[in-house]
């Protein structure tokens, strides 16, 4: 209650100080920020009222930042593109004595190498997550811990995976146990999709894909993101998400401001709201990645998804946060990827 | 004055000529000689991104065997649904043309035109449910079966071209229901009296004068289905990997507008490439 009088105090000085502005905040569609009481409470508490505008992948939201210069407050920046943006001169520096929130960040995600592209930080840490998968429990009676699951012949046509060059190549690298920052054998990798491709039903593009597949009976067995399973656990699919053994494809999401926008003062006050632990307890109960504020994790109730699952150290021992990807590299994986497919 | 007659004409063919010229100027010359110019550079020029002129996007299609597989895979595609259309939809018009006349006509004009007025991606969707195991066919079937059938061609080659038949057999209709109500009856009453069969009408008068609408209709239909990304994606699953969605990666999930243009310009020049190849047989047809 303090907590809340004190944000809404200091939110109050802010809004006194800038006139009411609009801000314009750059995300993916349903990924928090959005949230109607989310957007209301803070357009009450700071008179500042926010507008969307969404984006489908990492290349489009740079392209939008690049083309659209003026146009965003707040953008949602993977870590691992976080460099890319900050060298282009697409986001400035956060004023961090802006953002009192960022106290309660532990200083391992606050100090991400990636996020403090060009020796400053450039992105709040904001959440995290998992890409590994999950299993229909319908048709298990033990819930599998091993990767390989995924190449059991007693699935076969029953398996999906994302249609996304970059996450194919780095499921195969663990499944082969190699550094998927730094895979040293990618006919390794090519081998072993190429053995998995013939248990593929189909590829999932978005959450709403993944959750029609599993509801008609279509999949056993699909990789999937740590938040978007809390919410199809919260929703009632009979499914659970493992981190196998031989681990998973971690990432980070930070929060950026562009060097271009006109409302910076309006946008770091959107981004303390968006890790305030008000906020994240919310927010997790309808399903959300982990948080990256140290305070909000711990606010969690006991059973919840991100703390019974992501807060144990022993599974994020097991963890490989993504590195910004070399253009090259991309392009490799993305031909490795179109030639598995294009072979079905 | 045979001049100034000249000039008149002359300006009323363009009066009536150019609202039409302007318009396929803006919508289709512009933006197509964009993507031309797109698919010659290494880079989208947006913002500060730099980039060069190139040929490097048509040499890609060259360089691995993935585009040209994918090219093959979709010209079959577009020939067994052409085929199939062309199959289903001839009898079709030919029934609604010399069969049926009056208000069962109109009714089942409407019938055949109805996919026209539907969205693209619902119908999509639709068959998604119609076909998946589980679904409303296997439902219905087993519900009418005295056995159980297991029908899930959800994700597989068949259910890609059972969703495209439905797209595109309107054109194949309309094309050849206008060039049979074109044959004058008294063709086929003289033939018949003379003692032609039924078979030999059709195959001496009925298809050799109507064969300009279903060729016209064939083109109509080929053309697009090669290119086609929507139903693949959503109804083959693993195996709806085609040219098209390879371009639609390009530009939506790749942002390569670049190679995407290319593989366009490509398959643009494929196409008609085919028809060119196949234009003196649609010429001899056409007289």
């Amino acid at each position: 209650m303090k907590k809340q009088f004190l944000m809404a105090t200091t939110i109050a000085v802010f809004g006194t100080a800038a006139a009411a502005d609009e801000i314009r905040v750059l995300n993916w569609q349903g990924y928090g920020t959005d949230l109607d009481w989310a957007v209301g409470a803070f357009a009450q508490a700071s008179g500042h009222t926010v507008v969307h505008e969404y984006f489908n992948s990492e290349q489009e939201m740079l392209t939008k930042l690049r083309t659209n210069p003026g146009a965003y407050d707040v953008v949602l920046i993977n870590a691992a593109f976080t460099p890319q943006a900050q060298e282009e001169g697409l986001i400035g520096p956060i004023d961090v004595t802006l953002i009192e929130n960022l106290s309660d960040v532990p200083p391992d995600i606050a100090g991400n190498p990636d996020l403090n592209a060009g020796g400053a930080l450039h992105g709040v840490p904001w959440t995290w997550g998992l890409t590994s998968f999950a299993v229909n429990t319908g048709e298990f009676d033990q819930t599998p811990d091993s990767i390989e699951v995924f190449w059991d012949k007693a699935h076969e046509g029953k398996v999906s995976i994302r249609d996304d060059a970059l996450e194919a190549v780095q499921f195969a690298a663990i499944a082969t146990g190699q550094d998927i920052n730094n895979i040293s054998d990618l006919d390794a990798v090519q081998a072993k999709l190429a053995e998995l491709m013939p248990q593929i039903k189909t590829y999932w593009g978005s959450e709403n894909d993944w959750n029609q597949f599993m509801a008609a009976g279509d999949l056993d067995v699909a990789t999937f993101w740590s938040g978007s399973a809390s919410r199809s656990m919260a929703a009632g699919l009979p499914v659970q998400f493992v981190v196998p053994k031989e681990g998973a494809i971690g990432w980070l999401d930070g929060l950026s401001i562009p060097t271009s926008s006109t409302k910076k003062e309006a946008a770091h006050q959107f981004i303390d709201w968006m890790i305030d632990p008000e906020f994240y307890v919310k927010w997790a109960a309808d399903g959300a990645p982990a948080s990256a504020n140290a305070k909000a994790a711990a606010a969690l109730p006991d059973e919840a998804f991100n703390k019974r699952i992501l807060g144990d150290p022993e599974v994020v021992a097991r963890v490989q946060f993504q590195r910004p990807v070399s253009e090259e590299n991309r392009k490799k994986y993305l031909e490795l990827w179109q030639g598995l497919k294009a072979a079905q | 004055m045979s001049n100034v007659l000249a000039n008149q004409e002359r300006l009323k063919i363009f009066g009536l000529l150019s609202p039409a010229y302007l318009w396929l100027t803006v919508a289709i010359f512009l933006p197509l000689s964009a993507m031309l110019y797109f698919s010659f550079l290494s880079d989208v020029p947006f913002g500060d991104a730099e980039w060069t002129y190139t040929a490097n996007n048509y040499r890609a299609f060259f360089q691995t065997s993935t585009y040209a597989t994918l090219l093959w895979k979709s010209l079959k595609l577009g020939l067994m649904v052409t085929c199939i259309s062309l199959l289903v939809g001839f009898p079709c018009a030919y029934v609604l043309a010399k069969a049926i006349k009056g208000r069962s006509r109109e009714a089942l004009f409407l019938l055949v035109i109805l996919p026209f007025w539907s969205n693209s991606l619902v119908r999509i969707f639709s068959w998604a449910i119609v076909l998946r195991g589980n679904g409303v066919l296997e439902l219905g079937l087993n519900a009418i079966l005295p056995f159980e059938v297991d029908v899930n061609l959800m994700f597989t080659t068949p259910a890609i071209v059972i969703g495209l038949v439905h797209s595109y057999l309107p054109y194949v209709i309309l094309t050849s229901y206008l060039a049979l109500q074109a044959i004058d009856d008294n063709l086929i009453d003289a033939a018949r009296s003379m003692g032609a069969n039924k078979l030999t009408i059709l195959w001496r008068i009925i298809l050799p004068l109507s064969l300009p609408g279903l060729l016209a209709g064939a083109v109509l239909i080929f053309v697009p289905v090669v290119g086609s990304f929507m139903e693949p994606r959503i109804l083959g699953g693993r195996v709806g990997t085609y040219f098209g969605t390879v371009i639609e990666d390009q530009f939506v999930a790749v942002f390569n507008w670049p190679l995407g243009a290319a593989l366009s310009f490509i398959l643009l020049a494929v196409v008609l490439l085919i028809l060119a190849v196949a234009s003196p047989v649609l010429k001899r047809a056409q007289t």
